[in-house]
């Protein structure tokens, strides 16, 4: 009795969505008390990140009628976290963020289940990632985003006739913060940009000359750039600057405190240290509530369909007064990443030589000197000379072969192109499908696996 | 997409058990973007480049520039590239591991060329790095100094400085420091 009251209050805003029909809401949406138990039972979501936007997104989604959650982050707790990543106490410092997080939010939350991953993301099999039904994000660097993004991105495939196959798409949903601003974006690989579309967005680092550093420093920020690009290496021959060592910053503080003085500069901080050698930007605690808040809304809109979904990028700035702004970005539609590349049917048997010329016959690629690279491996590269001469010996093999007998994978190509009759570069993403490989081959291999 | 979940879901709990692990190298961006400026070099006569770890390892390799006029002719200077899976959003690390007496270049082998840091742009590409490293042979340039007492040898008494890179390169000391021979 007293459980199924607690329920329905945990609920009450959650089935205002979930329950009611709608005129904006999301293709295929059913409204019922049964959704509400589909999104329990069905969903898997996997927040990459437990930082200042991953306390909030576990929190939220918890809260948001999600169960089946799992979290991956491969660091540890510092006490500079304690002020935002709320779900961290004093006596955390030192454990690992992913672990106390999960375990806070189920302490907190009844039912919720949050499985947490202390590890790098690179360290996750293809499997691990392709298990989840979304993947919402709260990260602070622009790599790994990245690789998330290309990572989803592996698994969408496209039919013969270039569509996305809804079934391979893995849908992200991508939050970030910097001081006052932040974004909220959805990413549905195939049929919204990928990050790799708009990498574009990001500014470059602002990097200061390094002869400013050594000969005419004018700020607080050029004297530690100093002892962190200059003096390290000078002094510590060899030893690599390791920015998550007190001691090492410590050292950059102290020596950029003494250039600082002989040249009369005011501002050298221990923190104004850390901050610039780790590139950091003071993290507000309710720019992250809001950005997450947004993205655990998406998700629940993308899983739901109880709303159609942002269109695609949301900027917040809080910075003066408060300013937000949906744009709807496009796809690059040469992508490397999401792109669906062109479509090659082979028989097995041609050989690597056989396939670049065919590349130049190719009535959409048009593509001649080309250099193929295949998930990492250098097949053929043109130049330089070295590189020529310790590819050539795979032209005469069979293309199938150098593959790994795959009967269907992206190979990409670098070449030149006639473009108004002027010759210009190109790197293209090829779908590279062998005919008359049976497609249990396919099924061998991977029964072959188990 | 809740049924679309629905039925993956369904087929997960039965591929559980039946699953091999796929461990893929992910090539990023970076990595398609770095293949196509190798495959696309255009290296002078004066420049060389390695690739010491092999020919499916880009991200790390080694330019030898042998400047063929001005000051430096006839030395041999060996630079490493280091490339971020974020290139060209980052520009690549670049260290001089020869031992050089030069205004724009430390005795840690930092170097100083303005497309390395404060101007680089992703338009650029490995090719124009390689022609600036070149051209800091050919143009050593006083007014960026790493290296403030070859900077000020060359901009007072540009006499004394061919001959003092004369002295390092062929293996000596300048002031109190020994140069190895890179002739």
């Amino acid at each position: 009795m007293v459980e199924s009251t607690v329920q329905q209050s945990r609920s009450r805003d959650l089935d205002k969505l979930l329950l009611r029909p709608g005129n904006l809401v999301g293709p295929n949406f059913e409204p019922g008390p049964g959704l509400r138990e589909d999104l329990k039972e069905y969903v898997r979501v996997l927040v990459v990140g437990a930082g200042g936007l991953g306390c909030e997104l576990l929190k939220d989604l918890a809260l948001s009628g999600f169960r089946e959650i799992e979290v991956i982050d491969m660091d540890r707790i510092e006490v500079s976290n304690l002020n935002r990543q709320f779900l961290f106490r004093l006596e955390d410092v030192g454990k690992p963020k992913a672990e106390v997080a999960a375990r806070r939010v189920m302490q907190r939350v009844a039912g919720v289940n949050i499985v947490p991953h202390f590890c790098r993301i690179e360290d996750k099999e293809l499997d691990f990632y392709s298990n989840f039904s979304i993947i919402a994000l709260g990260l602070d660097s622009i790599e790994a985003r990245s690789y998330i993004n290309s990572v989803a991105c592996s698994f969408l495939e496209y039919d013969a006739d270039d569509k996305p196959q809804e079934e391979t798409v893995k849908p992200m949903v991508d939050g970030g913060t910097e001081g006052f601003q932040g974004h909220a974006r959805v990413i549905m690989p195939g049929i919204t940009p990928c990050f790799e579309c708009t990498i574009w967005l990001f500014p470059p680092q602002v990097k200061f000359p390094l002869c400013t550093l050594a000969e005419t420093p004018r700020t607080a920020a050029h004297c530690i750039e100093y002892a962190h690009l200059i003096k390290w290496d000078e002094v510590h021959s060899g030893e690599a600057f390791d920015p998550d060592d007190p001691e090492h910053m410590k050292w950059v503080y102290d020596e950029a405190n003494k250039r600082a003085e002989l040249f009369g500069i005011p501002g050298v901080t221990l923190s104004l240290t850390q901050g610039v050698v780790k590139n950091i930007i003071p993290a507000i605690a309710s720019t992250n509530a809001i950005i997450s808040a947004a993205c655990a809304l998406e998700t629940l809109k993308i899983a739901s369909g109880c709303s159609k979904t942002l269109s695609n990028y949301l900027t917040y700035n809080g910075a003066e007064g408060l300013h937000t702004k949906v744009t709807e970005f496009v796809r690059d539609k040469d992508c490397l990443v999401c792109g669906p590349g062109v479509l090659i049917e082979l028989d097995a048997s041609v050989t690597l030589q056989k396939f670049i010329e065919l590349l130049e016959e190719h009535p959409k690629l048009l593509l001649s000197k080309a250099s193929i690279a295949h998930r990492g491996k250098n097949l053929y590269m043109q130049a330089p000379p070295v590189l020529e001469e310790m590819t050539r010996s795979n032209l005469s093999k069979s293309l199938y072969d150098l593959m790994g007998k795959i009967p269907k994978d992206v190979v990409h190509a670098t070449g030149t192109t006639n473009k108004n009759d002027k010759k210009t570069s190109v790197l293209r993403k090829l779908r590279v499908v062998f005919k008359g490989v049976d497609e249990i081959t396919d099924m061998e291999t991977a029964a072959g696996g188990a | 997409m809740i049924k679309l979940f629905k039925v993956k879901e369904k087929q997960r709990e039965l591929a559980e058990n039946a699953n091999g692990k796929t461990l893929v190298k992910k090539q990023s961006a970076g990595e398609l973007r770095l293949h196509r400026d190798i495959s696309e070099l255009n290296l002078q006569k004066t420049c060389t480049i390695a690739f010491p770890n092999g020919k499916d390892d880009l991200m790390n390799f080694e330019v030898t520039v042998r400047p063929d006029e001005g000051y430096y002719l006839g030395g041999t200077f060996m630079f490493t590239f280091q490339v971020s899976p974020m290139y060209p959003h980052e520009a690549p690390k670049v260290k001089c591991k020869t031992k050089v007496y030069h205004p724009n270049i430390d005795l840690e082998g930092n170097v100083c060329l303005n497309i390395l840091r404060e101007d680089w742009k992703p338009v650029l590409n490995i090719n124009t790095i390689i022609y600036g490293l070149f051209h800091l042979f050919t143009q050593p340039n006083y007014e960026d100094p790493l290296n403030h007492d070859a900077a000020a040898v060359l901009r007072d008494n540009p006499k004394m400085f061919e001959s003092n890179v004369r002295r390092a390169m062929s293996g000596g000391y300048v002031g109190q420091t020994l140069f190895p021979r890179c002739m």
